[in-house]
């Protein structure tokens, strides 16, 4: 099963290294990973998407983590109301023919056209990862010169139902 | 110009640099002793113990794997902190070996690496290591100091996170800059950790879910391991254990934890362990695990380990609950903290008296034994002599293999903190430099090195340091020419192909001995063992015995690998 975990750490020298090397030694298979600032000084925030085998190898990873000094809080925020967005950037080839397809293409998706070239277009889109993933296969006819991605960022939303609100999970295990 | 020499030095007296800053955290933190040895990059720090009056001593070694290891004993022996101190590159990859070795046994360490000078790290300077990248897995945390105003803090926090919670190493890489850096002498030591609360103190919800459950038990068991001795909580586990009547297994670190000689201890389990104490648990049908980690050695194959009970859990390190065995009652603490609470429930016991006969039964009728033999002397028998000659009350220290076990079965541990040896790493050459810091803890005891002709010879150089110190170690070489846990692997698993286990070559122990100027003996013979034992262990200063053993003898009884508690074999002769 696929899992959202996110991790406030205290911003010191080599915490992604040790948190990294933890999880890499304990055979947790990290999907993504992205890292930011928080509003606190000196409080970063990591965000994993990691697939885990069972729930007591879930357990082991939040008590991993939890373990490590640098660790003040863990959330596996999966199960919670949640709003989880990833960052891409796409290059994908454009001639006159195709360029304004492209951009009627992607309108849908309300992603930018953030650069243009004579044969190629790069295209910014943000969203949860299942719309990155169907504009990206959208795009792949068209010909992908060069992708990135960020990996996801997540946080719990300000109103949380009672029952088990799993809809952004489904969403994320049917795209995986 | 003339310059008065006399005079600059005077404006500078405020001034001190940060080895000075070094010397003062550690007299702050009551260091009595830093094991380690100089280098390039620790010369500041070098010339500051030497600069400085320093409240603690400074003990030299001949390798830096015998400082830590020496720390170790030190440590487990006290229950301080050992303090190491090696230089940048290959003083700090020498001390890996003791690092991991803590982190898998939770010693308390606090280690300080040299490293190059600051504006230089990166680029492949001379005896430059990447210590941060090469011990962050093996370190509780580790710290490298890039600012001389956090030096004292650093000492600080590393002095309270290797000590608290559950013990282990932290190292503190200071490069050379730092160190010979002149500032003034101000700094705060102050640190805050938002992130390591451990918890000391149990959730009385859970404690009284384990008397509930002893209440309706039939079959409870106790398996205490070496989180009973860190919390120093021997006489609460004695009391728990006499007020409820419940048989006490042992682990091989947590030896000591219960006394072996008590009618409701079963002694050890696990790979070697007692017919009884292995039986007992997997019979269980509530086992009350505290501070032990579930070790592989311990359980044997998973599925067989306490098939039939309910397993409860206290330990200070929550990761550990549940990461083996699937725990119905997890219980975060510490094991003194927790058996307090535990002590003030209304003692409501199921009815054991079948059990408990039982385990006795088994207790009797399955005892430890061995084979006598004239010469070469019988292993077991000769652990029995030491524990004789030393009245069961010496430090014991070892490495790991075949000799480890046989004092671990044959050397009845009665008080805590007598016992070192390396259990969770295995470290080969662990045993004789634990003993050196054993003795420095304990200056006034009777300090044992039990070892083999393979382990002693892997960090026999550190003999310069008993010499050196004065330190009255014991050195019983277990001598049977063999890496004897390798081999008897190969007789019994690879179809005797002995591969590489054999020495041809040993040296002359004796006269190894006495070119470190240490009295060294011979014994081939078992008429002449109880004479040399009590010659060597009322001379005062250091031994070294050759004790000439069987190769052929076994440990036994055993788990064989994959097989699960109740497959024991070499149970009987």
């Amino acid at each position: 099963m696929k899992r959202i975990i996110i991790a406030t750490v205290q911003d010191r020298g080599g915490v992604l290294n040790r948190i990294t090397g933890m999880l890499n030694r304990r055979q947790f298979n990290i999907e993504s990973i992205s890292v930011g600032a928080s509003d606190v000084k000196g409080i970063s925030k990591m965000t994993f998407v990691v697939e885990i085998a069972d729930k007591q190898k879930l357990e082991q990873l939040t008590k991993q983590l939890n373990k490590q000094i640098d660790v003040i809080k863990v959330l596996d925020v999966t199960e919670k109301a949640i709003v989880a967005r990833e960052l891409a950037l796409i290059k994908v080839v454009a001639t006159n023919q195709t360029r304004a397809e492209i951009m009627t293409l992607i309108s849908a998706f309300r992603a930018d056209v953030i650069d243009v070239s004579k044969d190629s277009l790069m295209i910014q889109v943000t969203g949860k990862p299942e719309k990155v993933d169907a504009l990206i296969s959208l795009l792949r006819p068209y010909g992908i010169k060069d992708l990135t991605k960020t990996g996801l960022t997540a946080f719990p939303r300000g109103y949380q139902p009672e029952q088990g609100f799993s809809s952004e999970l489904n969403n994320i295990s049917a795209h995986g | 110009m003339k310059v008065n020499a006399n005079q600059e030095v005077e404006v500078k007296s405020d001034l001190v640099t940060g080895s000075d800053l070094l010397v003062q955290a550690l007299e702050k933190a009551n260091v009595e002793v830093v094991f380690g040895y100089p280098g390039g990059a620790v010369l500041p720090i070098y010339d500051a113990l030497h600069r400085n009056n320093t409240a603690f001593k400074h003990v030299l070694s001949r390798h830096e794997q015998g400082s830590i290891h020496a720390a170790e004993g030190y440590a487990r022996v006290s229950g301080k902190p050992g303090v190491v101190i090696a230089t940048s590159g290959p003083g700090a990859t020498n001390l890996i070996t003791g690092i991991t070795d803590a982190m898998m046994d939770s010693i308390p360490l606090v280690v300080f690496t040299g490293q190059v000078a600051e504006q230089v790290i990166g680029t492949d300077a001379f005896q430059e290591a990447d210590v941060m990248g090469i011990t962050t897995p093996i370190t509780k945390y580790n710290y490298q100091v890039n600012d001389i105003a956090d030096l004292p803090r650093v000492v600080n926090e590393a002095f309270h996170v290797a000590t608290t919670g559950r013990p282990g190493p932290v190292l503190i890489d200071i490069p050379k800059s730092i160190s010979e850096k002149v500032t003034i002498n101000d700094y705060e030591d102050d640190f805050y950790l938002p992130g390591y609360q451990p918890t000391i103190y149990p959730n009385p919800i859970q404690i009284s879910k384990v008397t509930n459950e002893l209440s309706k038990a039939k079959k409870p068991v106790i398996l205490a391991g070496a989180g009973v001795l860190f919390a120093e909580a021997t006489e609460e586990l004695k009391q728990f254990v006499n007020n409820w009547e419940i048989p006490v297994v042992t682990t091989l670190l947590g030896l000591g934890s219960y006394p072996g000689d008590d009618n409701l201890s079963l002694g050890m389990g696990g790979m070697h362990g007692t017919y009884a104490a292995n039986r007992a648990i997997y019979e269980s049908d509530f086992l009350i695990n505290i501070g032990a980690r579930f070790d592989d050695r311990l359980t044997g194959n998973l599925k067989y380990f306490a098939p039939h009970a309910k397993v409860a859990h206290i330990d200070i390190d929550p990761a550990e609950i549940g990461k083996n065995v699937e725990t119905e009652i997890p219980v975060v603490a510490d094991a003194k903290q927790a058996l307090n609470v535990l002590l003030q429930q209304e003692v409501n016991r199921g009815d054991y008296t079948a059990w408990l006969d039982k385990v006795k039964k088994n207790q009797k009728d399955y005892p430890l034994w061995y084979n006598r033999g004239e010469s070469p002397i019988s292993p077991q028998w000769l652990i029995e002599q030491v524990h004789e000659k030393s009245g069961g009350e010496a430090v014991v220290t070892t490495d790991v293999g075949q000799h480890q076990m046989w004092a671990a079965q044959f050397y009845t541990f009665k008080n805590p903190n007598n016992w070192v040896t390396s259990g969770g790493l295995g470290t080969m050459g662990f045993g004789f430099p634990a003993a050196i810091g054993a003795q420095i803890a304990k200056p006034d005891k009777l300090v044992i090195s039990v070892v083999g002709d393979g382990g002693f010879q892997m960090t026999l150089q550190e003999l310069s340091i008993l010499k050196s110190q004065n330190l009255p170690v014991k050195v019983v070489i277990l001598n049977n020419d063999a890496l004897g846990m390798v081999r008897q692997w190969q007789e019994t698993f690879y179809e005797e192909r002995y591969s590489h286990s054999l020495f041809s070559e040993n040296p002359d122990f004796v006269k190894l001995a006495e070119s470190y100027g240490i009295k060294g003996m011979r014994v081939s013979d078992e008429k002449n063992v109880p004479a040399a034992l009590e010659e060597a262990f009322s001379h005062d200063g250091p031994v070294v015995i050759d004790c000439r053993i069987d190769r052929d003898t076994c440990v036994y009884p055993m788990i064989a690998p994959g097989k699960g508690m109740h497959e024991m074999i070499g149970v009987t002769k």
